[in-house]
């Protein structure tokens, strides 16, 4: 097809804002409020030991008081190391996510995450506590803070209860407050990052559009902190009409921080990972509590135990010894089994688990229990709870369906699909795994953290804001030592806002050559960029209409036509500037989803069952893949490269 | 279950620049109807039910409606928020109510101050693991024991 270009002949020109900082936050999620705090006091520490004043912006494509993965709320804080040592949560991380982790970065999160939750404590958050009896009270009921020894109410080895439902609000206040109002640009969408013309493979700064007014922003900045977020409805979701909203991670997230960061050129690692929740069907309500702090169990329609017998001899015949691990991807796997059979539907047994922990509680225990039942959802997937009212499902009285998702990239929860960056320094890592800066990744200047730093998963939202402290430090310490650096933008701002206005363009130009604008022949429509780009993950990649089950085949044959589309999104055409942040957003998903499908083509064994299958290489082959799969682009040649990469394990 | 605007309840933020849900939602979903002076949910599709909108709106004028693809219909999540605690109000299909109250913060909104009792930074430490706060308090950072 005939390549278009905006002249800005039927669409207006927007005015171009310059802002120059020296360090650019993009995201306002944990990482990006933990990276702004942080920072800002050590750039304090620059200014008064006289090196001079910083400058520190942060650009949000929300509003930071509900934006990023927390924006509803949370029921747990689910990494907080308390009496625990951090060598045995790098275990814990390993086992769970089949064994490759970067454990430099696992430990390092570990070692430093717990000052972060104390500090949300501080900010207002309440956290749970455990009277002296043992009894459980809420975070507001004014028990013994965790900084002065408070014992939280763990509902397992690592997560630890909350009041959370305005978590974010308060985590955001810190860092509005930290940053000042005047450094937060809000609602401007963030489409590219820009490369030194000067210096090769060094991040010059960052454009991007606002939602709300016809103008363009162009960030220049020594040092980018990129925090946006996993990707979220790449693959078609089991709820294709409204519910397709009530995705499982924040619907929002548009693999925006993969795309950025590949498309100039930094090092990706293990995006071949994705994650696949088994949760509350439709609703898709959390059920770790449930798990965990309910001790509920989960099994199939006949009341049998999936993870047990058959199931689990078989499994064991190709993913020993994970299979013995019982990892959250094994039990995927033998859920599956049960529901091959059919002998789903599985049910979480919320009713056996609430009269079992009733039988030692008086009345106003036990109804303190249901509240605590009913606040995990309402804190967190309050979809959940409106499920559950509209099907008449009470927890205490009828058991509930859970299923497995469709998948998901990211790298802050049980996933660990991001970039490869430099570790700290201190830990015994090979020499290669850092490059002086923590969190930098491969392009000088551009750090990662959280969903979008790589091999390190487990972090949740606690670790993602402990993780945006590291990084938000560690980039302070590169500016200072990088005083002189002028950025100079590769391209001209006019260019890269004709093509980031493209999609107006387009559409004003052939809107009136159908009678009705959604069918023309000459552009595409954001949404069915989306429904096209979920069919094509879907069917090829390993979705949930062929059971997660992909190959060679399937997977080449996906990308040709995922070549197509990518090459169609030239042709997207927006009405609006509501419009034209879904054209961009689903141009990020294209490239997330693209550097997913290259990684599973190149790793040559099913890592993840239950995630996904290489239906020609069904089982794990540590001998030949027990090692990182990394992978690059290159801007300059738009060649991709895979490669290996040795795991090496820092903690026995 | 995607957010639905009360026309009777909303008076479109009495047209300031924008409306309180077109300022929160985290999806840019909230959209203000100019001739009408009443917001609307451009798109219902892309909903995650986080409520923001809901519980932001001074009139209380928006409410949700479940997923037309698996909740069948009358139930509802009504939630009241006030500055230290969160009122829930959960009716089943069957009529049934269950209320609940849970606190949401423990200080006063728009109260903290990040620094306030903080140690300051040593630009000294800049490349040594470790917060300001744990090199103020004199905490060492743990390494990996072999």
């Amino acid at each position: 097809m005939e390549k278009e270009t905006c002249t800005f002949s039927y669409c207006q020109r927007p005015e171009v804002v310059t802002i120059e900082s020296d360090i650019l936050i993009v995201g306002g999620g944990m990482s990006a409020c933990g990276a702004a705090f942080e920072a800002v006091r050590w750039a304090q520490a620059a200014e008064k030991a006289g090196k001079g004043k910083l400058k520190i912006t942060l650009v949000d494509k929300a509003a930071m008081d509900r934006s990023g993965a927390v924006a509803m709320g949370l029921s747990a804080i689910n990494t907080y190391m308390g009496e625990n040592d951090p060598a045995d949560y790098v275990r814990y991380v390993k086992g769970d996510l089949m064994g490759i982790i970067r454990e430099d970065i696992v430990y390092d999160l570990g070692r430093h995450v717990d000052d972060t939750v104390e500090h949300f404590e501080e900010w207002g958050l309440p956290i749970w506590k455990k009277d002296e009896s043992g009894h459980t009270l809420d975070g507001a009921a004014g028990g013994k803070k965790l900084k002065d020894g408070g014992k939280p109410v763990r509902s397992g080895k690592w997560q630890i209860m909350i009041n959370g439902e305005s978590y974010k609000v308060i985590v955001a206040e810190a860092a509005k407050k930290a940053l000042g109002l005047e450094n937060i640009y809000e609602r401007v969408f963030v489409t590219k990052y820009i490369l030194d013309e000067k210096e090769d493979n060094r991040i010059a700064g960052a454009i991007g559009f606002s939602v709300r007014e016809n103008k363009v922003y162009l960030f220049k900045a020594n040092a980018i902190l990129s925090g946006c977020g996993g990707a979220v409805n790449v693959f078609r979701p089991r709820s294709v009409a409204e519910g397709q909203g009530r995705a499982w991670y924040p619907v929002w997230n548009s693999g925006s921080g993969y795309a950025t960061g590949a498309m100039v050129g930094a090092e990706m690692t293990m995006m071949e990972n994705r994650f696949v929740p088994a949760r509350f069907k439709d609703g898709y309500g959390p059920v770790g509590a449930w798990f965990l702090f309910f001790k509920a169990k989960a099994t199939n329609a006949y009341g049998e135990d999936y993870c047990a017998g058959e199931n689990f001899e078989e499994s064991k015949k190709l993913y020993s010894p994970y299979a013995e691990k019982l990892g959250t991807c094994i039990r995927n796997h033998m859920m599956m089994m049960d529901m091959k059979k059919g002998k789903g539907p599985i049910l979480m047994n919320t009713d056996k688990a609430m009269a079992e922990l009733a039988k030692t509680m008086d009345a106003k225990q036990i109804k303190h229990l249901e509240a605590e039942a009913w606040e995990d959802f309402l804190d967190m997937c309050i979809g959940q709870a409106g499920v559950w009212a509209g099907m008449d499902i009470e927890p205490d009285k009828s058991p509930s369906e859970i299923m497995p998702t469709e998948p998901y990239l990211l790298g802050s929860h049980a996933g660990c699909a991001g970039f490869w960056v430099s570790g700290p320094d201190d830990l015994g890592a090979p020499a290669d795994w850092h490059w002086g800066y923590n969190r930098m990744s491969t392009v000088t200047g551009l750090f990662m953290m959280g969903d979008i730093c790589g091999a390190s998963g487990h972090k949740f939202s606690s670790g993602s804001h402990a993780e945006g402290r590291i990084a938000g430090k560690s980039a302070v310490a590169f500016v200072l030592d990088h005083k002189d650096f002028k950025p100079t933008i590769s391209k001209p701002a006019d260019e890269i806002t004709a093509e980031m206005y493209l999609p107006f363009e387009l559409y004003e130009k052939y809107k009136n050559h159908s009678t009705a604008p959604e069918i023309n022949p000459y552009y595409i429509r954001p949404r069915m960029v989306q429904a096209r780009l979920q069919k094509i993950a879907d069917e090829y990649f390993g979705g949930i209409s062929t059971w997660y089950m992909t190959s060679k085949t399937l997977l080449e044959e996906g990308l040709k036509q995922l070549a197509m589309l990518k090459e169609d999104a030239s042709r997207t055409a927006a009405k609006d500037l509501h419009e034209l942040l879904r054209a961009w957003e689903n141009y990020h998903r294209i490239w997330a989803i693209e550097t997913h499908a290259r990684h599973i083509l190149f790793r040559e064994e099913s890592r993840y069952p239950g995630y996904y299958y290489r239906g020609d290489y069904l089982a794990i082959d540590d001998k030949n893949w027990k090692c990182f799969v990394n992978s690059k682009y290159d801007p300059k040649t738009g060649q991709w490269s895979v490669f290996k990469r040795d795991y090496v394990s820092l903690v026995d | 279950m995607p957010s639905f605007v009360i026309t009777e309840k909303c008076d479109g933020c009495k047209a300031q620049d924008k409306t309180a849900c077109q300022y929160i939602c985290p999806n840019d979903l909230m959209k203000l109807d100019r001739d009408k002076m009443k917001a609307f949910n451009q798109e219902p599709d892309q909903c995650w039910e986080c409520y923001n909108c809901v519980k932001i709106c001074p009139q209380q004028a928006i409410e949700v409606r479940g997923y037309a693809d698996f909740v069948p219909l009358g139930g509802s999540v009504i939630p009241m928020r006030g500055s230290d605690s969160i009122m829930w109000t959960v009716k089943f299909r069957n009529g049934k109510l269950k209320r609940f109250k849970f606190p949401i913060r423990t200080t006063p909104e728009g109260s903290v101050d990040p620094y306030k009792g903080e140690p300051d930074a040593d630009i000294n430490n800049v490349k040594k693991p470790g917060y300001f706060t744990h090199h103020g308090a004199g905490k060492a950072m743990p390494i990996i024991k072999k």
